[in-house]
């Protein structure tokens, strides 16, 4: 098992001539992911490593199941390409393009809402079950996310798509795979948070275990925290925070645009203080992950 | 981006929201004439992006055009945590009855935004929320359909707060949400919100944040407030350095590249997002001095790694680079390698000497490795932690 995709999981990509998406195309087909068909208005009929290139999301919904998208267009282009996706009946909506202003996230999200579909993202790169399907580039080529990503019993959620396969990598290493990897990604407001994800691992049979990376900057941590409280979620859950030196540098941006220090809630030392407070072991470095993993699966508390 | 508060009161002013008689100026001698046209007595508001005017004396009050011309001398003058003021703003001086407090932020969980209001205004607003919540209320609402007014009306409602008043309020909030969503904010206040003796109500101050990402949308009205592109207005002006970086990022489209500057002695190449976050608290906790830091990601070209190499070697008192990230998936290691190996041999130095280390696993490592080992350049493979990468890093320059 796993969550969100698996090895049935049908998409598309939605900007597929972009000089990064025929990449990510043919690195998703190495990988054995169901990539059906992609996006450019005014390619159609061309094809990118073999898949089918159409003008609209229409012309091939009308045609075939598609249960997910990567959008990988630019930045002014990706709300239409996401409500063009929603619209046409897909379920999954992976933006992978970051720089999105935080008013179009916001109405993006509303509208996912109201119509049942779900987004990953924005500025994330996607998904992976290990051995099954990716959608999107996570891990790189085929051969070197085959190295990282491992089938196994721990869920990865992060803020930084990097840092999923850093982390997938020393599990692997550990002999831990995972079910599940979710680049969340690094923005404000995105679409999924850990613990809207987290109830989806606790439902999966095979998930045992669940992995965080984590930033300064927003609330999503607290929200974790409030859930795994409320919710008696049985999962361990181990997180890794990164950006400890930010707390003395309030306003100061630093790369992903979730990261910065707006509020007291919003640094490392309190979301820490949260999150230990709800039962959730926090790694000092990332190669201590897999020590505390194996503690917590034989029983033992945080 | 912040806006400064004369900024700020001209975009409510666009969006039908209330504000003072008055402008900014930038001599006494403006100032003094400002006064006089707008009689009687007036305030003179230093125009710093920082808290505290009052304070350090940066608001003064003047019954006269020559009392004005006096204060403004001193204020623009006046330097207000490390900020000499940009201009300085003359109003005409408001009786005020109440103070209230109207805010409109995003709500990262709720993924909305919401109003936030309050009857007990002015600037103790954030002891108010914790002291007294009974007087601030909250509530969020669609960026979907079309400005739902209803909401602010319930929100103002919520206090009490009924008859004349609940309307002129509410419009008032609705207007500030109207502005919220047309201009990209991602902060939009009025405090205090002020109901004057007559029972009117106006912004006495405002405080505005557009998100960089909204600025290309938002150009014209940057325009008209004359804010140039080059503004970063972030908490500190950009340095020589971090300027030069963004130059040789823009040139070429392949990668992103983006630093801060810090005193120290090791330069840091280290991405691509996450990955400097975690490398950078790593160098921190074993003492390290990091001259810069660096996100390099996106799979940048030879060019743009070998420049930023040059541009941090340059540095006054960097002594050695580590060159640092997470298990890279689109970068990749052969071209970042090439790239450092290039920029150190073209700065006059000797790459064996300089690299503290090189640690990139991932995408073409195998034809990365061998472009080091070519160099005599200590490098590490996924089974070195990054921590552990960093730590080796700041040992070659003499850390802790």
């Amino acid at each position: 098992m796993s969550i969100l995709i698996d090895e049935n999981t049908t998409f598309i990509i939605q900007g597929i001539t972009g000089r990064e998406a025929v990449n990510m195309a043919r690195e998703c087909i190495d990988y054995g992911s169901k990539l059906v068909g992609g996006v450019t208005p005014g390619r159609g009929g061309r094809d990118v490593h073999g898949v089918p290139v159409y003008d609209t999301v229409a012309a091939i919904t009308k045609k075939q199941r598609v249960d997910a998208s990567v959008i990988s267009v630019p930045p002014p282009a990706v709300r239409d390409a996401c409500f063009e996706a929603i619209e046409n009946g897909i379920k999954l909506i992976v933006i992978v393009t970051e720089r999105i202003p935080r008013l179009e996230v916001a109405q993006m999200v509303e509208y996912a809402n109201r119509e049942g579909a779900r987004i990953i993202g924005p500025n994330c790169l996607g998904v992976l079950t290990p051995g099954k399907s990716r959608v999107g580039g996570m891990g790189g080529a085929a051969v070197s996310a085959r190295k990282a990503y491992t089938p196994g019993p721990i869920g990865i959620m992060s803020r930084s798509g990097g840092m999923t396969t850093e982390i997938a990598n020393t599990l692997t290493a550990a002999g831990l795979g995972q079910s599940t990897a979710v680049s969340i990604g690094g923005d404000a407001i995105i679409g999924s948070t850990y613990a809207e994800l987290m109830p989806l691992f606790d439902a999966d049979p095979e998930t045992k275990a669940i992995v965080i990376y984590s930033e300064p900057g927003g609330r999503m941590e607290a929200q974790l925290a409030e859930y795994m409280k409320a919710s008696g979620s049985k999962l361990p859950v181990v997180a890794f925070m990164a950006g400890k030196f930010m707390d003395e540098m309030p306003g100061m941006r630093f790369g992903h645009a979730g990261t910065i220090v707006e509020g007291k809630a919003d640094t490392t030392a309190e979301k820490l203080t949260r999150m230990k407070d709800a039962g959730i072991s926090v790694a000092e470095q990332i190669q201590d992950i897999p020590d505390i993993l194996k503690r917590r699966l034989a029983g033992g508390g945080a | 981006m912040r806006f400064y508060e004369y900024e700020a009161k001209a975009l409510l002013a666009k969006n039908g929201v209330p504000t003072s008689k008055g402008g900014a100026v930038t001599s006494a001698d403006e100032a003094a004439r400002l006064a006089g046209e707008i009689g009687g007595e007036v305030v003179l508001k230093s125009q710093v992006l920082s808290g505290g005017r009052m304070k350090a004396g940066g608001i003064q009050f003047a019954t006269s055009a020559d009392e004005a011309r006096k204060h403004a001398e001193h204020i623009l003058k006046l330097v207000i945590n490390e900020q000499a003021p940009r201009c300085v703003l003359v109003e005409s001086k408001s009786s005020v009855k109440k103070e209230y407090y109207a805010g409109i932020i995003y709500d990262g969980n709720a993924k909305l935004p919401v109003a936030i209001f309050s009857d007990m205004g002015g600037i103790d607003i954030e002891e108010v929320a914790e002291t007294h919540p009974e007087h601030v209320a909250r509530v969020h609402f669609s960026t979907f359909q079309p400005l739902q007014e209803f909401k602010f009306k319930e929100l103002v409602a919520s206090l009490g707060i009924s008859g004349n008043e609940l309307n002129q309020l509410s419009r008032i909030v609705s207007r500030l949400a109207k502005t919220f969503l047309a201009h990209g904010l991602t902060l939009a206040e009025i405090n205090p919100l002020a109901q004057l003796e007559d029972g009117s109500f106006i912004a006495l101050d405002s405080h505005m944040d557009m998100e960089d990402e909204a600025r290309d949308q938002q150009r014209s009205v940057l325009e008209e407030l004359g804010i140039g592109p080059d503004e970063s207005r972030q908490s500190r002006e950009p340095t020589e350095f971090e300027m030069r970086v963004a130059t040789v990022d823009a040139e070429d489209h392949r990668g992103v590249v983006r630093v801060v500057e810090f005193d120290g002695n090791l330069g840091c190449v280290i991405g691509a997002g996450g990955g400097s976050l975690t490398i950078f608290d790593a160098l921190k906790k074993y003492g390290g001095k990091p001259a810069n830091y660096c996100e390099i990601g996106g799979n940048p070209s030879v060019h743009k790694a070998q420049e930023l190499t040059k541009l941090i070697l340059q540095q006054p008192g960097v002594e050695k680079i580590c060159v640092i990230m997470n298990v890279v998936s689109n970068t990749r290691v052969d071209i970042v390698a090439r790239g450092v190996i290039k920029g150190v041999i073209e700065s006059g130095r000797d790459p064996a000497d300089t690299i503290a280390i090189f640690r990139i696993p991932g995408s073409w490592e195998a034809d990365g490795f061998k472009i080091l080992e070519k160099y005599g350049v200590e490098y590490a493979d996924r089974t070195v932690p990054m921590s552990e990468a960093a730590r080796r890093a700041v040992m070659k320059v003499g850390g802790a």
